[in-house]
């Protein structure tokens, strides 16, 4: 026990001998929550428009006024002429063209429709959709104020309530989502690149011959990454909470657990990269492959996993992080118990065994 | 010239004789691209949906039959209890649920307005969203209908109206894997040449050979033109590679020149190799390097307008871009494939980047000493 003890405190010295790379532990998830919270958002805000209006009367001044008062949209330029548009469009900053035609307020008095064009640069279709669907809404609802004294027709009005959610908040998505990437990176990545490390510059040999044995070398190696990740899931927790009111509903002590049983499986995760790889190089890009971009497209971190093709769909259930975003949306949203998440945490503890029993029959005593 | 060459020479063995590293450069982000491009994508169908009809009329069959005809909706269960579509939606097995109020079809009919009640799991804001716009359309599918069938109990009164035409430019179907086969294209090719760069080269100090290329008459400029050219030929290769897939698979527009791509390509590279070697230079140890590169990227990927709109980002944040060499080429990359802009539209961004190119790794060179 007391060596075990002294070579934990070994690792430590490790660790915070390299300010540099403890900085980066701790810095990275504050980064990229606070980047989430307030850049990066799908919303639409200042997308830039341009308007080609035929007609210039007070009807079409007055729609546009209106479109621009909006804020989502602001002015970038007024053009002239139907080939300006090809244009505009190419030099990349207008995301959208409103046309109106010739004699606009003319036309919608005397023969009682007018026409407006919409031409939205569809290269980004995500965008294009909702700033088509925001600019039509605009317009409709100017149309409808023009009629407002005309007999009303037949119709049926949804009342729709976002549920657990009403404001439409960013932050449910991207605290669990966040979390589940730190956590996944921080401890899978750092494991495997330290035991690499040993390896590579033969210092595995030296702990080998000592008289700790291997799981002892594997626990000592996993310990403090498993007190950093920790912190690290508090540190989100806590920013999240007084930063952006991101509510912990259920049970604090569950969702502790649940932190606690994420981050062992990362760290396990860790270890059997570290034994399928000989340098630190390949630990590096195998956890950076592996982990980065599959951990944020796979895990329903940004996009539902319902839309993706049935193979992808397969694919996801084998990425941890996308039991622990659903695990944390329970607990911390809809406030749910253990009883709505058991299933997830099986699954997590299971894969977990699978891990480490890889690793178990992969690590060697002996160096070649 | 002829040592660069040598150098160059030198680094090209080094990186095919990693057996094991090869197939990691090579194969790894073709499958990453293959299986990422599906991924990414907000276009909604199968949305679960659970039906509480309390009223059962005709109407409301009618109603539901337009949910049923729509792609955007799977029908998972129909109920009448409330209750039971809500712990649906706290379970996760559905995320929408249509309710349908008793006397919906007695007040449709008496006082022309039908209510109707739509729950929607909104912890995802961007797909409640979606959902919403979708229900909503359906529904004024619906109003046409109920309208055009009870023309003979009122007519259609005289209104002014206003016609919305639309068109959606160089991606008619809103196809957003072309939109996103290059942004995931741009972080794979930066990560190989980027990491590439950084840890080689650190990876020469941990082992000390960096000491024998020291004592060595090798200039500054020439060994790290030597460490930077493999690699920027690498990523490069790893950029064609990738735009042959996307064009065969894909069949992503190729609307723009080429060589002016890959000229763009080549300036940003450069930016990005020198970040990796200057990061590379004031870290001692390859896990150093790898955790201030990641911190840069993951930062920058997420500021780049991969995923969203820059404009939509606070002015702060959009002057930050200004030193945020993805931004460029995530915006530029598309520019060119999708809408086919020359020169002429891309050249305030060329330029940025040829002078962020020169900086850096003027920056780099400066900071690198021949000195352990």
């Amino acid at each position: 026990m007391k060596l075990f003890i002294s070579f934990v405190k070994k690792e430590f010295f490790h660790i915070f001998r390299d300010v540099k790379t403890l900085l980066i532990l701790f810095g990275l998830p504050i980064a990229l929550i606070l980047i989430f919270g307030f850049v990066v958002t799908s919303e639409i805000r200042n997308a830039k428009i341009a308007v080609l209006d035929h007609s210039k009367d007070e009807l079409t001044l007055e729609i546009t006024n209106k479109i621009l008062s909006s804020g989502y949209f602001i002015l970038y330029e007024n053009l002239d002429a139907e080939n300006q548009i090809e244009e505009i469009f190419r030099k990349g900053e207008v995301r959208e063209v409103i046309i109106f035609e010739p004699d606009f307020a003319a036309n919608l008095i005397k023969n009682g429709v007018a026409n407006i064009q919409i031409i939205t640069d569809a290269s980004d279709a995500n965008t294009a959709n909702l700033i088509l669907s925001y600019t039509r809404a605009i317009i409709q609802d100017y149309s409808m104020s023009l009629n407002s004294t005309a007999t009303k027709n037949i119709r049926v009005i949804p009342e729709t309530r976002m549920v657990f959610n009403e404001e439409l908040k960013g932050v449910y998505m991207f605290v669990p989502g966040t979390m589940a990437l730190i956590l996944m990176l921080v401890s899978a990545m750092m494991t495997s690149i330290s035991i690499a490390r040993e390896k590579e510059m033969g210092t595995m040999e030296v702990m080998l011959v000592s008289p700790l044995k291997p799981l002892q070398i594997i626990l000592g190696k996993v310990t403090p990454y498993f007190v950093l990740s920790f912190i690290n899931a508090i540190t989100i927790l806590l920013l999240g909470f007084f930063v952006f009111g991101m509510p912990v509903k259920g049970s604090l002590l569950l969702l502790m657990a649940e932190n606690m049983l994420y981050i062992l499986m990362a760290l396990s995760m860790g270890i059997l990269i570290s034994t399928a790889s000989p340098s630190q190089q390949v630990a590096m890009f195998i956890s950076m492959f592996a982990l980065l971009l599959p951990t944020i497209l796979l895990s329903g971190f940004i996009f539902p996993i319902e839309n993706m093709p049935l193979l992808l769909r397969a694919i996801s259930h084998v990425m941890p992080a996308r039991w622990f975003i659903i695990i944390l949306k329970n607990i911390m949203i809809k406030g749910t118990g253990f009883m709505f998440v058991w299933k997830e945490t099986l699954i997590l503890i299971s894969m977990t065994i699978v891990f480490i029993a890889l690793s178990v029959k992969k690590f060697k005593v002996r160096l070649e | 010239m002829n040592t660069i060459l040598h150098i160059i020479r030198k680094e090209f063995i080094q990186i095919f004789r990693n057996k094991t590293m090869l197939p990691i450069i090579f194969l790894l982000p073709v499958f990453q691209l293959l299986v990422l491009v599906y991924a990414a994508t907000f276009e909604m169908k199968n949305i679960q949906m659970v039906v509480v009809d309390n009223d059962l009329s005709s109407k409301s069959r009618q109603l539901i039959g337009k949910f049923q005809g729509s792609p955007f909706f799977f029908i998972e269960q129909t109920t009448f209890s409330i209750k039971e579509a809500e712990a649906m939606l706290k379970s996760n097995e559905a995320d929408f649920v249509l309710h349908i109020p008793s006397g919906f079809e007695k007040d449709l009919i008496k006082e022309k307005t039908g209510r109707l009640q739509l729950l929607i799991n909104a912890i995802n804001g961007t797909a409640a969203g979606l959902t919403n716009v979708y229900a909503t359309a359906v529904i004024a599918d619906y109003n046409q209908d109920i309208i055009v069938e009870n023309i003979h109990l009122m007519p259609l009164s005289q209104q002014p109206q206003i016609n919305i035409g639309y068109s959606f430019w160089y991606n008619s179907d809103l196809n957003y894997k072309i939109y996103m086969l290059p942004g995931i294209l741009v972080i794979l090719v930066t990560v190989i040449g980027m990491f590439l760069t950084a840890i080689n080269l650190v990876r020469e100090k941990e082992m000390g050979t960096i000491e024998q290329i020291n004592v060595s008459p090798i200039k500054k400029y020439q060994f790290l033109i030597g460490k930077l050219f493999p690699f920027l030929c690498i990523a490069l290769f790893e950029l064609a590679f990738g735009l042959s897939i996307g064009k065969v698979l894909f069949n992503i527009p190729m609307l723009g020149s080429l060589p002016l791509l890959f000229l763009f390509a080549a300036v940003y590279l450069l930016v990005a190799l020198g970040i990796g070697l200057f990061i590379s230079t004031i870290s001692s140890t390859q896990q150093q390097v790898m955790f201030l590169a990641f911190f840069f990227m993951i930062v920058f990927i997420m500021m780049s307008g991969i995923f969203t709109p820059t404009e939509s980002m606070p002015d702060w944040a959009q002057q930050v871009n200004i030193i945020n060499p993805f931004a460029y080429f995530m915006k530029v990359i598309r520019m060119i494939l999708l809408k086919g802009s020359g020169f002429f539209d891309i050249w305030k961004s060329f330029v940025s980047l040829l002078i962020y190119a020169i900086l850096m790794l003027s920056l780099a060179v400066w900071k690198y000493r021949k000195i352990a």
